[in-house]
């Protein structure tokens, strides 16, 4: 009576579980299978998940009649100075946040957490005019300040989750043998910490390499346009051009989803392990 | 994708405190000689200077009139806002951020939760599966729009091509460009990049279900749904909240896909407040009434905000 039930369950789960992989999946294989297909074939009889003819014309064009490099360019330089700048800023936070005790604590805490709650949409409309002022519109820099402020407080977070987690014997006994404040955090907890600030560093990466809207209202030319601006103006620019704009799809997600892959087992896990101990 | 933080307040529930009580005369010693101050100060001035002040200015912009390129040319007090709410279409823009934020969110639960049951059964290969189910949460939203629109494309698309030829439709349909499926169809789009996340935190949750609790109320004769019911469904309430009210924020305010997709249209059939307000600032130049129609929502969403706030609180310290 049992066995029957039970493999029905199974195959519903199994079937449950490759039908949701399917739906997650199924876009990303017709935007490669649609980017290695021959334009002329797409517009004589459209998308097909197996492309007749395999042909890479349209990564060669993307790369060398679009302004595409530019835009990767742009999108790296960004990430380049971001990143850091909120590991630098977060850890900083972090560790005032896990380890010292000091008046307006909690004010700080509900601080970060009501920071990660701001509508990009309402503090675009002035920031653009202080964008301006600081000679930091349409600039590299000035986006990568705003993804920096933006990151920071969830960086904070996940920084100051890891370093709650890691035990403070160590820090103790460095303190009775006279080490001062600043040793104890160069020498004992910044050399810990390095998975908490690739997981952190990969999340600041996966936001810049995405944001939309600031990198939108903030750059005006080719020299400073992140990717999805760049691409949300192909879509404009190559309206028929589906090869075209499914390779740079393939291109622009390649970097985010390999970085997330190699970490998503911290970040995820990062999750549910707490969960488990917690 | 801020929701990954809740995790931590719910998995370490405890360890501050007991740090706290145990070592209080190291914490005062390391309080005297100012270090926090040192720590804090780059993050405060980075996130003061190009979060909290832009905040302060672009609510002050609500209650002026703004040119774009002069700044503040006259204090109008609540003019912008009398202006947006007697517009014409303001019950529409109400009506869809309502539609479009409960209704993503509500099915991202849904969806979420089917999707963390099925994730915390076991089967092969489940760590790399889960690592592939969460790719739509690492993906830019401009990809996801070009993703769909290529999908939906009414011409040459698969979804027409599929349909077409299975008899469903006898000539193409253009989802996004109906004023009856505009917004249905980017709400299901966004259900499609959010469901993943929903289940990752459901499931962190789910594991720290303690086995022992689950097995005792199986040997007092609860059956599965019982114990379902009674056991696991408190346990993750907390955080299946602090979800939801996370996302119901987020998608509030969220713009890019009806941005790009749709631009808000047809008509104004999926134009949210969020995208009205940048719309009225960028395409209008006008950055008051812009800022009024994103200062009201804040306003009303400044409830979730304190929600969110208590809730993590009692999460922390429960």
């Amino acid at each position: 009576m049992t066995t029957p039930v039970k493999a029905f369950g199974r195959a519903a789960q199994g079937v449950a579980l490759i039908g949701w992989l399917a739906v997650i999946l199924g876009p990303y294989l017709i935007m490669l299978a649609t980017s290695v297909t021959p334009n002329d074939v797409l517009t004589r009889s459209g998308a097909s998940l197996v492309p007749a003819e395999v042909s890479f014309a349209a990564y060669g064009e993307l790369l060398t009649g679009t302004s595409f490099l530019s835009y990767l360019r742009n999108s790296l330089v960004v990430a380049a100075i971001a990143v850091p700048l909120t590991l630098a800023v977060g850890t900083g936070a972090a560790i005032a946040l896990s380890r010292f005790d000091f008046p307006g604590r909690q004010a700080v805490m509900t601080g970060v957490l009501v920071a990660q709650l701001l509508p990009a949409v309402l503090l675009v409309i002035s920031l653009q005019g202080q964008l301006r002022t600081f000679g930091l519109l349409d600039s590299r820099l000035g986006l990568a300040l705003v993804h920096a402020a933006f990151a920071t407080p969830f960086a904070t977070w996940l920084l100051k989750g890891f370093l709650d987690s890691i035990p403070k014997e160590l820090e103790e006994a460095g303190r009775i043998d006279g080490a001062s404040s600043w040793q104890v955090i160069r020498l004992l907890i910044l050399p810990l910490l390095g998975p908490g600030l690739v997981a952190a560093g990969t999340y600041v990466f996966i936001l810049t390499w995405n944001e939309f809207l600031y990198a939108l209202t903030f750059t005006a030319s080719d020299a400073t346009r992140t990717l999805p601006v760049g691409l949300q103006l192909f879509i404009g620019e190559y309206q028929i051009r589906w090869d075209l704009l499914t390779a740079g799809g393939v291109l622009a997600v390649v970097p985010v989803i390999l970085g997330f892959l190699l970490v998503q087992k911290r970040l995820v896990a990062g999750l549910s392990a707490g969960a488990v101990k917690g | 994708m801020t929701v990954l933080q809740r995790s931590d307040r719910v998995t370490y529930p405890h360890r501050r405190h007991t740090h706290l009580e145990s070592r209080p005369a190291a914490r005062r010693r390391r309080f005297a000689h100012g270090e926090p101050l040192v720590l804090l100060a780059p993050a405060l001035l980075l996130v003061g200077l190009f979060a909290g002040f832009p905040l302060v200015r672009s609510v002050w912009f609500a209650f002026n009139d703004v040119n774009p390129f002069q700044g503040v040319t006259g204090f109008t007090g609540v003019d912008n806002f009398v202006d947006t709410v007697t517009g014409p279409d303001f019950g529409t823009y109400v009506g869809n951020t309502l539609l479009w934020t409960f209704g993503a969110v509500g099915l991202q639960l849904v969806f979420g939760l089917v999707g963390a049951l099925l994730l915390n059964s076991r089967f092969p290969l489940r760590g790399v599966y889960r690592g592939l189910a969460m790719i739509p949460w690492a993906t830019p939203s401009v990809l996801v729009a070009l993703m769909w629109m290529w999908i939906l494309d009414p011409n040459h698309g698969i979804l027409n091509k599929a349909l077409l030829a299975t008899g469903v439709i006898d000539k193409p349909v253009a989802l996004l460009s109906q004023t009856s499926t505009a917004l249905p169809t980017l709400i299901v789009i966004d259900v499609w990049q959010g469901i993943p996340l929903f289940a990752v935190m459901i499931l962190a949750a789910l594991q720290a279900v303690p086995p022992e609790l689950k097995e005792a109320a199986a040997m007092d004769g609860a059956g599965r749904l019982g114990v379902f019911r009674h056991v696991v469904v408190p346990a993750i309430l907390p955080t299946v909240l602090i979800t939801t009210v996370l996302r119901l924020i987020w998608t509030a305010n969220y713009i890019d896909l009806p941005f790009i997709l749709t631009g808000g249209g047809p008509g104004d059939a999926s134009t949210t407040l969020a995208l009205q307000s940048y719309v009225t600032a960028y395409k209008g130049g006008a950055f008051g009434e812009g800022a009024s129609y994103a200062v009201m929502q804040a306003a009303v969403l400044a409830v979730l905000v304190v929600m969110y706030v208590r809730m993590t609180r009692k999460a922390e310290s429960a």
